[in-house]
């Protein structure tokens, strides 16, 4: 099972979590993770953009990675687009397996991927407008574990 | 109809806009007709292009036809 989506406006990642384990009865182990705009340094708004041609089925060939990759019963992959406060959340990755091990690494794997190769453009607003953000070195080398 | 530049990124703001039509033609010549600053950006080292949603490696032989898009991919900044 996988549910790879692009999410244009708010979404309740409790909630979501709650229908993903739901429909995972076999699953041993089932491990999250929830990014969210960070509060503080000024910023006032965050906007994801991304080019629709090739931003979802990046992220759906990523799901069927992760999937050749280790035994899942599921995976999970929600991306926020759009403009976004401080505490929204912006993504929400889940992968369900028998065994907690292949649910970790699944999970570490599909984050580190979507923060280094996939297709999203990010600019955040302070008081001095809005900046476009630059690809941080540490991404990189956190794809390079893999 | 033309063809269809799309600019994403920080190149959206060199542009002034997210996507312009353009009259078809080789890629050097579109790019020849627009302004110098917007072109030198579009052509940077990291700036990558698909051509109808696909990634082209090449961008020498590329003629954009009538309703072809083009998009210019800056270095993501990660989600």
């Amino acid at each position: 099972m996988q549910d790879v989506r692009l999410i244009e406006s708010g979404f309740d990642p409790a909630l979501e979590l709650e229908r993903f384990t739901a429909g995972l009865p076999a699953a041993g182990g089932i491990v999250s993770f929830l990014g969210q705009v960070r509060e503080g340094g000024g910023v006032e708004a965050l906007e994801l953009k991304h080019y629709g041609p090739l931003t979802l089925p990046g992220m759906q060939a990523l799901g069927g990675t992760i999937h050749a990759r280790w035994p899942l019963d599921g995976l999970l992959l929600l991306h926020r687009v759009g403009v976004m406060a401080p505490r929204d959340p912006i993504v929400l990755v889940a992968a369900a397996a028998r065994h907690r091990r292949d649910a970790f690494a699944a999970a570490d794997f599909a984050m580190d991927h979507l923060k280094s190769e996939s297709w999203f453009w990010k600019r955040e607003k302070t008081a001095q407008g809005w900046r476009w953000i630059e690809p941080r070195a540490q991404d990189r080398d956190d794809l390079a574990r893999w | 109809m033309g063809a269809r530049l799309v600019f994403l990124g920080r190149l959206e703001d060199v542009a002034g806009a997210d996507a312009r039509d353009v009259a078809p033609g080789p890629l050097a010549d579109v790019l020849a007709r627009l302004e110098p600053t917007l072109a030198v950006e579009l052509l940077g080292e990291r700036v990558r292009m698909a051509l109808n949603g696909r990634l082209i490696a090449e961008t020498g032989g590329v003629v954009l036809g009538d309703g072809d898009e083009l998009a210019f991919l800056p270095p993501v900044s990660g989600g």
